[in-house]
């Protein structure tokens, strides 16, 4: 019985003794940044190993808690992308006075994530949400002196409350006309009368909030330009993940009965929330807001592919998330280092940038070419696995109309490559030092860039593990 | 004496729901616009009350609900007051009009 807890749960395990050990470090004598920052990172290396050492599958506390292989591989992947936001923000941390509290926030929002992809019942799906939430809004905060920064937390914690509380009421609709909470016997009471599509339509309503689907995006773009960069890579790529995991799970598998009615929403949401994520995009200057509507049209094209519904749709979808981390942390690496340094963060700054600092220039070209999809980067596979997933139904207007909306956001990405490369600017951003630990980060973004999307195999390998309708 | 009926305390409930809405929409003070939130949390508690009570008295799945709802909402609540403290301090009020530096 123990045995089978500490196989199952040792992600989250290896998670929670990583939080109690900095608080006892918190409370212990005082150390240097540098100290911490280093064990933090091997650390969370560490904690990547244990993810991916033993793949098991199992269900405890009575179904409450599920895993299997293609759940500890999502699990991976968060880890990843922590070890990775965690290295970027040496150079932001490095002469800040609260570094444990930093890392205690996001690590309990990520056991929350945890949580939240494994659960088997409404209840564990709900603290899941919960837990990884409330710490990110005091972490949106983390700037104390900033006006920006605790106008952004107002905004998310608020906004997110709202969410949680509409989530809710769907779910107590949920138990009211079905009498159960656990996610499988569920399945089995779900039918298309009005309640339970009331019910439905709330929860999803609470899950677009939470990933940023137009009309629930507005806090995003404020959220994501006032939070210190850090918080806002962690937003945009762990915690949208983490939703986007369980949102495929629970449509798949819980709502499997009324596919046709979500298909319809799916497809709804995606047109709307691509079209507004590319429109909104073009206009902007400062560019933690630029990448937060390119994130939000980046989402609508991952619900095209999971409406789908196939196991293309959800395998598609892990592996353009997989690809997403690497692309959006290598944007937002180069963007955080220039803010620590310098402190510009408008794309405007940016012109001239390759005479100063050709390697971040790379990077960063790279990264917006993937994100836009240009081949041979990992991105244009992500997008074309997402489309053909899309097209399994056969609707092509959809695909058309999807296709046409990438062309409008090769625009806006061409626009920062060429402010980068071409124009002229009498004062560029001066050359910057990189810290080792940030070089390192760059180059796993950038060979993840290139390697997930030539090697055929890790394609294959998350459609083995994936599940259809 | 007539029984309360599922439908009426429904109703209460519902009522209760989009009343906490309509406040969030309206009120621009952020306490007021944190209890809003409140009556809407509640409005859900009163719901899994009312379904455990009157459809599933055999099991205790919704009153147990309704106590982790109330816990996270208080933890919610700690988290946006010391949110709405910190604003304070910057902008000298706590009127979300007067904390719109970022638009559009």
């Amino acid at each position: 019985m123990f045995n089978n807890i500490f196989l199952l749960m040792r992600q989250e395990l290896a998670l929670s003794v990583l939080v109690f050990l900095l608080l006892f470090i918190k409370i212990g004598k005082e150390r240097s940044n540098t100290s911490i920052l280093n064990f933090v990172n091997i650390a969370l290396f560490v904690n990547l190993i244990i993810g991916i050492c033993f793949v098991g599958k199992g269900e405890l506390f009575s179904g409450m808690f599920a895993t299997n292989a293609l759940i500890i591989l999502e699990k991976n992947i968060l880890n990843l992308a922590v070890l990775i936001i965690s290295m970027q923000s040496f150079a932001w941390l490095k002469n800040h006075d609260q570094v444990i509290e930093f890392y205690l926030l996001i690590f309990t929002s990520l056991l929350g994530m945890f949580f939240l992809i494994s659960s088997g019942n409404l209840l564990i799906f709900y603290l899941g949400l919960e837990m990884s939430t409330i710490p990110l809004a005091a972490a949106a905060n983390f700037d104390l002196s900033k006006r920006k920064s605790s106008e952004a937390a107002m905004k998310l914690i608020l906004s997110s409350a709202f969410s949680s509380g509409i989530l809710l009421m769907g779910i107590s609709f949920l138990y009211g006309t079905s009498g159960t909470l656990t996610f499988s016997i569920l399945t089995a009471h779900i039918s298309n009368n009005p309640l339970q599509l009331f019910a439905f339509i709330l929860l999803v309503s609470g899950f677009a909030f939470k990933i940023a689907a137009v009309p629930f995006h507005l806090w995003t773009a404020d959220v994501y330009e006032g939070a210190p960069i850090a918080v806002t890579s962690f937003l945009s790529v762990v915690s949208k993940a983490a939703v986007l995991f369980t949102f495929v799970s629970v449509l798949y598998k819980v709502f499997q009965p009324i596919a046709s009615t979500w298909y319809l929403i799916l497809i709804l949401l995606a047109v709307v929330t691509i079209l507004i994520g590319n429109l909104f995009a073009i206009r902007q200057d400062n560019f933690k807001r630029f990448l937060a509507f390119s994130s939000i049209a980046q989402v609508g094209f991952i619900l095209i592919g999971i409406s789908g519904s196939s196991v293309a749709g959800s395998a598609s979808l892990i592996y353009f998330i997989l690809i997403y981390v690497f692309s959006n942390l290598a944007a937002f690496g180069v963007v955080s280092l220039v803010s620590a340094l310098t402190g510009k963060e408008n794309i405007s700054d940016y012109k001239g940038f390759y005479k100063t600092n050709p390697l971040l220039s790379w990077v960063l070209t790279i990264a917006l070419f993937s994100l836009a999809g240009v081949p041979p980067t990992a991105g244009f596979f992500g997008k074309l696995f997402l489309m053909m997933a899309g097209a399994a139904k056969g609707n092509y207007g959809l695909i058309t109309f999807a296709a046409l909306n990438m062309v409008i956001s090769f625009y806006y990405y061409l626009r920062v490559v060429k402010a980068i490369f071409m124009e002229e600017n009498e004062a560029p951003i001066e050359k910057l030092g990189i810290p080792l630990v940030s070089k390192m980060a760059m180059y796993i973004c950038v060979a993840g860039i290139l390697i997930t999307g030539l090697a055929s195999m890790i394609y294959d390998y998350i459609y083995s593990l994936s599940f259809g309708l | 004496m007539h029984e309360i009926t599922l439908t009426q305390i429904l109703f209460v409930s519902t009522a209760l729901f989009f009343i906490g809405m309509y406040g969030l929409f309206t009120r621009r003070n952020l306490i007021t616009m944190l209890m809003s939130i409140e009556l809407m949390l509640n409005s859900v508690n009163i719901n899994f009350v009312a379904f455990n009570k009157y459809l599933f008295p055999e099991k205790l799945d919704g009153l147990f609900f309704t106590l982790f709802i109330i816990t996270i909402a208080a933890a919610e609540a700690a988290v946006a007051i010391a949110i709405i403290i910190n604003l304070y301090r910057s902008h000298n009020s706590i009127d979300v009009d007067d904390a719109a530096e970022m638009k559009y």
